[in-house]
């Protein structure tokens, strides 16, 4: 016990101020995937209820290819194929030789594009679960699409979608872990290293995956909190 | 690009192809069987049980597969000496089987979930009728509610099949050469991810695609009562036949 302290201070021995260090990576690399996600995925959940046939073909091959491929091949396409983009934007501009690009934008491109992909459905159910007759309650008064999008449905689509969206972010989370492959040091590469340089892998993976819990209950609490706020206008169950 | 590259990557990664369906298969049935235990043991009459269960399920969903996956290979391989003592390291040396233990312990987690869902969905009512007619115990599971429970969780479990199969692609890490890992070797060697992406690709939504169907094949042979009524001369000729 006192071994794992030591192993966790935050001096010159520990790990302690690393591994911290390296949660906030795992947090900053899973909140930027899940935002571009959310974009993402909210254009494409559009495309599926109101764009043209070709449109809303392109956004269900998206989201079949998406959720049916490992999210490491796309994390690898991201990561090999961005190094190979930026080398060619490059020499274009006449430099020389190989240009990567950087782990951290590869990895959160990765997750944010597997992420839209669930993202997407998750608000087009959330549409589906308006009432028809609020919207129209809306353009009788003459509301123009913008104002009806802002008034009544983005609050309603945000306040159904709310359970589905912290869905999205644990799993945003969770992905980052693989985003190690790339040696991004995010909270599981920091503990490989931790782990090789000290001979305890079972300590120190122990530990990420503490980290890792941590992480996620205080998500869960956040959305909980959340979803409740959200959800105080709706009628109340009469006790 | 080159058509001429991704089919010839298309065929070596076929390659990978059988080690990912064992895999699937194999973490998937020990998967539902932990999965049914853990839903049973999250409905016990005792909080001990109760709380262990619901403590597990939440530890596993909690932290990354890719944690899980490097905590048992290379985690337990501190405690050698142990495992060997216990002529358990011929099972944890191995990246094989330490994969498929993480993979179903983790799919577990979540399948319990889902059979959990199942279980309650089965109507208070049809196990008030089974028990008047005297049926109670193992009888009552057999012929009530497990039958109802199974045809409930299907569509769900299936996504579950779907998953597992994905995650295969994490044991690629641990140095298994399945599809993904064998693309990842392609991509080293030749650098060209995007065309090993896109024959990798179409390979996983080949096996998924052909998951699905079977799944949903299952689900329609399972509920005959919900299928539209033949016509009823289409009826008297298979009840003649």
């Amino acid at each position: 016990m006192i071994d794992l302290l030591n192993l966790l201070s935050f001096g010159q021995e520990g790990w302690g101020l690393s591994l911290l260090t390296a949660a906030l990576v795992t947090v900053a690399v899973a909140v930027c995937g899940f935002l571009i996600g959310t974009v993402i995925g909210a254009l494409i959940a559009w495309a599926k209820l109101a764009g043209n046939l070709p449109l809303r073909i392109g956004a269900d091959a998206y989201t079949t290819i998406l959720r049916g491929v490992p999210d490491l091949l796309v994390i690898y396409l991201f990561y090999f194929g961005g190094s190979l983009f930026t080398t060619w934007l490059f020499h274009l501009s006449g430099s020389e030789g190989f240009v990567g690009v950087p782990p951290f934008v590869a990895g959160a491109s990765a997750i944010g594009v597997i992420g839209a992909a669930y993202q997407a459905e998750v608000f087009r159910g959330a549409f589906r679960a308006l009432s028809k007759g609020e919207i129209e309650a809306g353009m009788s008064v003459g509301m123009s699409r913008f104002l009806l999008f802002r008034r009544i449905i983005a609050p309603q689509v945000v306040q159904y979608a709310l359970p589905g969206i912290g869905n999205v972010w644990q799993m945003a989370l969770k992905e980052s872990a693989l985003i190690s492959v790339t040696g991004l040091v995010e909270l599981l590469r920091q503990s490989q290293i931790a782990a090789g340089s000290t001979r305890k892998p079972f300590e120190f993976y122990l530990i990420a995956g503490a980290i890792f819990l941590v992480i996620t209950w205080l998500s869960q609490q956040i959305f909980a909190w959340l979803d409740r706020r959200a959800s105080r206008s709706l009628r109340r169950e009469v006790r | 690009m080159e058509l001429s590259f991704i089919r010839d990557s298309f065929v070596q990664l076929l390659a990978g192809a059988p080690l990912t369906l064992e895999l699937t298969a194999i973490a998937f049935a020990i998967g539902v069987v932990l999965a049914m235990l853990l839903a049973l043991m999250r409905l016990s009459r005792f909080a001990v049980i109760r709380g262990a269960a619901d403590a597990y399920v939440f530890v596993i969903r909690g932290t990354p597969l890719l944690v899980q996956i490097f905590l048992i290979y290379y985690g337990l391989g501190q405690f050698r000496a142990t495992l060997q003592s216990l002529g358990l390291w011929y099972f944890f040396r191995e990246a094989y089987w330490c994969g498929i233990l993480a993979l179903s312990l983790n799919s577990a987690a979540y399948g319990s979930e889902v059979v959990r869902g199942a279980l309650a969905s089965v109507s208070l009512r049809e196990i008030e009728a089974a028990k008047s007619c005297g049926m109670s115990g193992m009888l009552l599971y057999r012929r009530i509610i497990l039958p109802l429970a199974l045809r409930q969780a299907l569509p769900a479990y299936g996504n579950e099949l779907i998953l597992m199969v994905k995650a295969t692609s994490l044991v690629s890490i641990i140095t298994m050469m399945e599809i993904t890992g064998i693309a990842a070797r392609l991509i080293a060697d030749t650098y060209r991810p995007v065309e090993v992406f896109i024959a990798a690709g179409a390979i996983y939504l080949l096996i998924n695609f052909v998951l699905t169907r079977l799944v949903a094949l299952l689900d329609w042979w399972l509920t005959p009562h919900l299928r539209a009524a033949a016509s009823p001369s289409a009826r008297l000729e298979s009840s003649n036949g």
